[in-house]
């Protein structure tokens, strides 16, 4: 393959494709409420009516308004369906020639649509992720292409002057990630994909899989040769068959192509990737049990330093970044720093994808510029709540992070707003929630779940966990007084500061952030004390702001 | 060989480069507990007891696992160090079923001696009280999970000294516990070597040697006779 070749096969489907397309969703939201099905029937319809040699029925990516699912698109008139069933199919198709598509319509330029800024998923819901061809049409491999032809250090330069940080939630700055491999002496070093995505309600990282499996790998190799790497694995969570199957057709894909393997562009570049599939444990999104798994021992984390960019799989030099990050690669070195480094704020750089949930009219996926306002999310794209209340709290980060009340929605999305108000970024995970929900039940369930998902290594996160389970039930039971309140925040404040790992560490924000916003529902649990304690005085400051 | 020197607790301590913050306290004198730490294995930094304070470092540091470095100062013993400690105690009693009185360890356990060292006088959290098995089947040892603080030195020692990899971990969260080989009966195991090291690793009661338990105290009354009859005969067996 060289860059003649790429173009040609752009060209050639560009030349094939048909002047009228019906696109449905085959992602796996959409694919639970029979788009498979809608899909047959799309293609029957199409034949029946004679028009197979200018409409084409195509399965594409997830365009996003999962709630709607499963959503038809038909293009280029930029129609949208909803709620699609097989019995819509030959009304679909005889909307393309003025007849009444008898399906729900989906206003295409409602702000769900109009808002976003879509980076990352800028082919999803557009084009065939099964299909390279249709990934090459689009742009793909074009970035790998320019990368080739450039010194690595020249790459990473790229990189770090783009601005982007990890998007799996720390948002360490990538190009110090990748500075930090590609300085390690020269010999066998690994680019590792994180895509172990676990928290709840959280699927950008499913999605960029599914829908754009070549993005996903075409940054992946860059970076391969930015850091001097020839070997990559991709770790997918078991829970994700679609996005494995979906990365496996790609990957073979690539190479049969020549983009993987071997002389890629016919340079001395090589670089090889398999899947290494999750065996259902929360805790190997954390890097260092991630490694463990793949290597095949018991995913657990282990302290840091030394940190996987000095010594990670197999003791080596190891590259390890969110899906998301990978997928964002490509489109910077298409167009440049400059132009990323443009959007968004003056610490966070870019776009972001987040998976909207919870009590929202709109749910689904959205990509945001950074420095978008939680209001914006949650009012103008989600379209507020799905009954029309009022929205009580927005929770973002998952298990780590932290539920945002209503009185801060204007709070810009970004890595430091967030986390001063005492929330995270994290994955992308974002719950709306309204008057129904009681933030002490939100705290305990996400302490079930740390619980639940606690490797067992460490004390306090094996056991401080199941105690403020504990004592969040006996406090939502109404069993609890305010000497138990004082045990559950000097709890929280012992997990957090000992634990070995981040998911530990961060495991109590739900029960702080929760109390720290709306203490008041905590207090109106609590029961009066059976007998008088003497005041406690504690060591560990009962304080819940830090 | 480089040489660092450090502050530990206001004393002036030096330390080969590289060498632990713990290992470099205990030879200036100054002891920082630990439970999953054994010399002669790697660290697992897992009880979170030894946590200590670097100034300039936002979060409480394992001295097990943090290399002592030039200039740096440490702090073992603060307040709320102290009371992390007994916090993490106070978890670890609540997690088993540790009954100090029937144990085959009372008195030489390193979980009771630290609770006592440490002022850990009771426990403010509920008893978890899991339902937990012993295994007898081995014919010199057994392990008695009730005790198991998963501190995973029978783990590490089998593994890295012994070289059998016997005992692994099982399960996630408070149902982790330790496997011998895929989890069968530690006497039908066909890795173990039966060499005891795990018995002499394990801090609490949890692996010991067969004979030693309570409920298996003996009276030999036949050696009161034995005794007699030799010093009347004036014969002494060697």
């Amino acid at each position: 393959m060289d860059h003649d070749d790429l173009q040609r096969i752009a060209e050639g489907e560009r030349a094939a494709a048909k002047s009228a397309e019906i696109r449905c969703c085959t992602s796996s939201g959409c694919r639970a409420s029979g788009s498979k099905e809608v899909l047959s029937r799309l293609k029957a319809a199409v034949e029946a009516n004679g028009l197979g040699d200018r409409v084409a029925a195509v399965g594409v990516g997830c365009p996003g308004l999962c709630s709607a699912g499963p959503v038809v698109q038909t293009h280029p008139d930029g129609a949208a369906f909803g709620k699609v069933t097989a019995d819509h199919a030959d009304g679909i198709v005889s909307a393309l020639s003025g007849g009444s598509a008898g399906a729900v319509r989906i206003d295409p330029h409602q702000p769900f649509f109009t808002k976003q800024l879509r980076i990352v998923r800028a082919t999803a819901g557009q084009i065939d992720p099964e299909r390279i061809e249709a990934y090459i049409a689009a742009g793909g491999y074009e970035g790998l292409y320019r990368v080739l032809q450039r010194r690595p250090d020249e790459i990473v330069a790229d990189v770090t002057a783009s601005g982007l940080r990890g998007r799996g939630g720390a948002g360490y700055p990538t190009g110090l990630k990748w500075a930090t491999v590609a300085k390690m002496p020269p010999g066998q070093k690994y680019v590792i994909c994180n895509g172990d995505e676990g928290d709840p309600g959280a699927f950008m990282d499913r999605s960029v899989m599914e829908d754009a499996p070549h993005q996903v790998l075409e940054g992946m190799a860059i970076a391969a040769y930015a850091i001097g790497a020839n070997q990559g694995y991709i770790y997918v969570r078991a829970e994700y068959p679609l996005a494995i199957e979906r990365l496996q057709t790609a990957i073979t894909q690539a190479r049969k192509a020549g983009l993987l393997g071997r002389g890629v562009f016919q340079t001395p570049f090589e670089f090889e990737v398999e899947i290494r599939i999750g065996a259902g444990a929360f805790v190997c999104g954390e890097e260092t049990a991630l490694i463990a798994s793949v290597q095949g021992l018991r995913g657990t984390p282990r302290p840091r330093p030394p940190y996987p960019a000095e010594s990670g799989l197999w003791d080596r030099p190891t590259l390890i970044n969110n899906v998301e990050t990978f997928a964002t690669i490509p489109a910077i070195l298409r167009n440049g720093p400059a132009w990323f480094a443009a959007i968004g704020t003056a610490t966070s750089k870019g776009t972001k994808i987040f998976s909207l949930t919870g009590k929202v009219k709109n749910a689904g996926l959205v990509e945001v510029p950074m420095g978008t306002t939680l209001r914006e999310v949650v009012e103008q794209l989600g379209g507020g709540t799905a009954d029309g209340k009022a929205v009580k709290a927005v929770q973002t980060g998952g298990p780590s992070g932290g539920c945002v009340p209503a009185s801060l929605l204007d709070t810009p999305i970004d890595y430091e707003s967030l986390a001063s108000i005492g929330s995270i970024m994290g994955s992308g995970g974002m719950i709306v929630m309204d008057d129904a929900d009681r933030m002490p039940e939100v705290a305990r369930f996400f302490m079930e779940f740390c619980a639940d998902e606690s490797c067992g290594k460490c004390v306090p996160c094996r056991v401080g966990t199941v105690q403020l389970h504990g004592l969040l039930t006996k406090l939502v039971e109404k069993r609890a007084t305010r000497h138990d309140l004082d045990t559950l925040i000097e709890l929280c404040h012992l997990v957090r500061d000992t634990s070995l790992c981040g998911l530990g560490q961060s495991a109590p924000n739900p029960v702080l952030s929760t109390l720290r916003y709306f203490a008041g529902e905590y207090e109106a649990l609590l029961q009066p004390e059976e007998f008088a304690r003497p005041t406690r005085r504690s060591a560990v400051p009962l304080t819940v702001i830090s | 060989m480089a040489v660092v020197t450090l502050t530990i607790d206001d004393k002036p301590v030096s330390a080969r480069a590289g060498e632990s913050v713990l290992d470099a306290a205990k030879e200036a004198g100054i002891e920082i507990p630990t439970l999953c730490h054994l010399p002669g294995v790697s660290e697992a930094a897992a009880c979170r007891l030894c946590l200590v304070q670097v100034e300039g470092r936002g979060r409480l540091q394992a001295a097990c696992v943090t290399a002592a470095a030039e200039g740096m100062v440490v702090r073992t013993q603060t307040d709320t160090l102290r009371e992390y400690r007994r916090m993490i105690l106070e978890l670890l009693f609540t997690e088993g079923n540790h009954v100090c009185a029937v144990c085959v360890a009372n008195g030489n356990c390193e979980l009771q001696t630290l609770a006592a060292e440490l002022g850990m006088d009771h426990v403010r959290y509920p008893y978890l009280n899991p339902a937990r098995p012993v295994d007898v089947t081995h014919k010199q040892y057994a392990i008695d999970h009730n005790r198991c603080i998963l501190c995973t030195r029978c783990v590490r020692t089998c593994d890295e000294i012994e070289g059998a990899h016997t005992w692994d971990v099982a399960g996630r969260g408070t149902s982790s516990h330790v496997i011998a080989d895929m989890g069968q009966p530690w006497g039908e195991s066909v890795t173990c070597t039966s060499c005891g090291k795990c018995v002499q690793s394990c801090p609490t009661g949890a692996l010991f040697r067969q004979g030693s338990t309570v409920a298996e105290m003996t009276k030999d009354r036949e050696k009161l006779g034995d005794l007699v009859t030799a010093r009347r005969e004036k014969k002494w067996s060697v």
